[in-house]
């Protein structure tokens, strides 16, 4: 929720992001430096065409 | 306290796909993915030897519903290990659509939606006495089921008049209704189908629609953790609340889902207003009064020290959450992804991340990646959740069923089993019924295992 907040105040830019993480302890640079990892993972598995893969997701009603 | 029995069932989304192509229609993959159950089973609704049920429901949702189970964890565990169940009958049919020459990678999500506003969901058995009118207590209990999404939420980007926003619930918007008997055509919140599966002089099933299908398990264990505790609450007649009946629980159940701080009121029936949080906090400060004046069980005390931390830290702004709830734990990911990425909270990159973090697969799910990354953590342990696949619960009825099924493989002897009867399919078609799910013990079923392996 932090990030989100942070997002709505830079406007998203990426220059003032950087700025953004600026309280420089040790534990929030590890676990900014652990999320970055998780994201390249993530970059990774995500789907390559996401836009027909999100739209082609289509299922008849459950229940 | 009395003890309950608990069941979960889940319906997961099914598609195979090519480069984001869709390879096979919903119907095909769901026909490979059962062709190995309908092998061995004869059917598509088969009962496994760990006393679940595994089935291809309407709207060809490959479905896994858990054994009979004597506590909430214990549920929450079958529940999980139904992913591992599914996930293995993906493995298989992509290596059988391979040998067939058929290419494409089959997702199966544990969510709660489509792209096209089809929803399938998760839906919570619990046991209750027949005395127990649910008439005289749905009224409070709906607030309370209302706003449970603030804990057990799954997290959702919808599209709304203002641009999209990352709601709690995947449900909240499939819900039409209180109380009904409807389930396709107008899902409610409670369904009516009393199937105790069990003596109905004795019990009822309360059967709760309206909860989304949990990856992380302090949000699953919350969902029918607290509604366990809930339910002990409104079952005492002794134990007095003030009604909450709330104005219009649909549009309520809405507007909670679209304001993840739970702060935004709705409308009660007396005309106040109350908050997602004021609603929870309310039923917490009541459950701890319960539990010091009437008991709770120690599980349920376990779980009401979740619920209470849980509440404080959406209290103090999420700080927390982000590595226990679904909801958070979904937002968290998706806002640094967006941010890294620039990209709005409708570009289709971050609409495919929504849906891929319930992907069931070990690997490529999302979820799961985080989980294995230390990113997600579990406040109450669910417990061996690889054993659960093959094992049934050893206190309940499952016990029998699980017995009885795997004796019958082991003597290649054809049986046929429902909730409540197991049968041998020879001449003598012997059957027995077992109508107490508390009873993991039975002289009959004995006979019975003795007779198959004679």
């Amino acid at each position: 929720m932090q990030e989100r907040a942070k997002k709505h105040a830079s406007g998203g830019r990426e220059d003032e992001q950087v700025d953004a993480p600026a309280a420089p302890s040790g534990t929030s640079d590890r676990i900014k430096a652990e999320l970055d990892d998780i994201l390249d993972e993530i970059d990774g598995v995500l789907e390559e065409n996401a836009e027909e893969f999100v739209k082609n997701y289509v299922q008849k009603g459950g229940e | 306290m009395d003890p309950r029995i608990y069941g979960l069932e889940t319906e997961y989304g099914i598609t195979c796909t090519l480069k984001g192509q869709r390879r096979l229609t919903p119907d095909e993959v769901a026909r490979y993915l059962f062709r190995s159950v309908v092998q061995w089973g004869r059917s598509s609704n088969v009962f496994l030897e760990n006393g679940g049920r595994l089935y291809l429901d309407v709207g060809s949702h490959p479905e896994f519903a858990t054994p009979e189970c004597d506590s909430i964890v214990e549920a929450c565990r079958y529940e999980k290990a139904g992913e591992l169940i599914l996930n293995d009958l993906v493995r298989n049919a992509e290596g059988r659509m391979r040998d067939e020459g058929i290419r494409g990678t089959i997702h199966l999500f544990k969510n709660n939606t489509d792209s096209a506003g089809n929803s399938y969901g998760c839906h919570e058995n619990f046991l209750t006495r027949r005395a127990n009118e649910p008439v005289d207590y749905e009224a409070q209990f709906i607030p309370f089921l209302v706003s449970r999404q603030l804990t057990s939420g799954a997290g959702k980007i919808v599209m709304t008049g203002r641009g999209p926003v990352y709601c709690l619930s995947q449900r909240a918007e499939h819900i039409w209704e209180g109380v009904s008997s409807a389930t396709t055509r107008s899902r409610p919140i409670i369904n009516t189908r009393d199937e105790p599966h069990a003596d109905a002089d004795t019990y009822r099933r309360l059967h709760v629609i309206v909860g989304d299908s949990n990856m992380a398990d302090d949000s699953n264990v919350l969902k029918v953790g607290t509604a366990a505790i809930v339910l002990r609450m409104l079952e005492d007649a002794s134990f007095a609340m003030r009604d909450i009946t709330l104005e219009s629980p649909i549009r309520a159940i809405r507007e909670i889902s679209l304001d993840t701080t739970g702060r935004r009121p709705v409308r009660l029936a007396s005309g106040r207003e109350m908050s997602a949080l004021d609603i929870q906090s309310f039923f917490l400060d009541h459950a701890e009064e319960f539990a010091a004046t009437r008991g709770l069980t120690e599980e349920e005390t376990r779980v009401l020290d979740l619920w209470r931390v849980t509440l404080a830290r959406i209290q103090n702004g999420g700080a927390g959450l982000e590595t226990s709830l679904d909801w958070a734990i979904k937002q968290h990911v998706i806002n640094a992804f967006a941010e890294r990425h620039s990209l709005p909270l409708d570009a289709p990159e971050v609409l495919a991340l929504d849906l891929q973090y319930h992907d069931i697969d070990p690997e490529r799910g999302v979820h799961n990646l985080l989980r294995q990354r230390g990113a997600v953590t579990s406040t109450i342990e669910v417990g061996d959740v690889v054993g659960a696949k093959d094992h049934a619960p050893a206190g309940t009825r499952a016990h029998l069923r699980g017995e009885f099924l795997r004796n019958a493989r082991e003597a290649g002897r054809d049986v046929t089993v429902d909730w409540v009867h197991l049968k041998i399919n020879d001449q003598a078609q012997r059957t027995v019924a077992c109508k107490d799910p508390f009873r993991s013990e039975d002289d009959r079923v004995d006979k019975l295992i003795a007779a198959l392996r004679a």
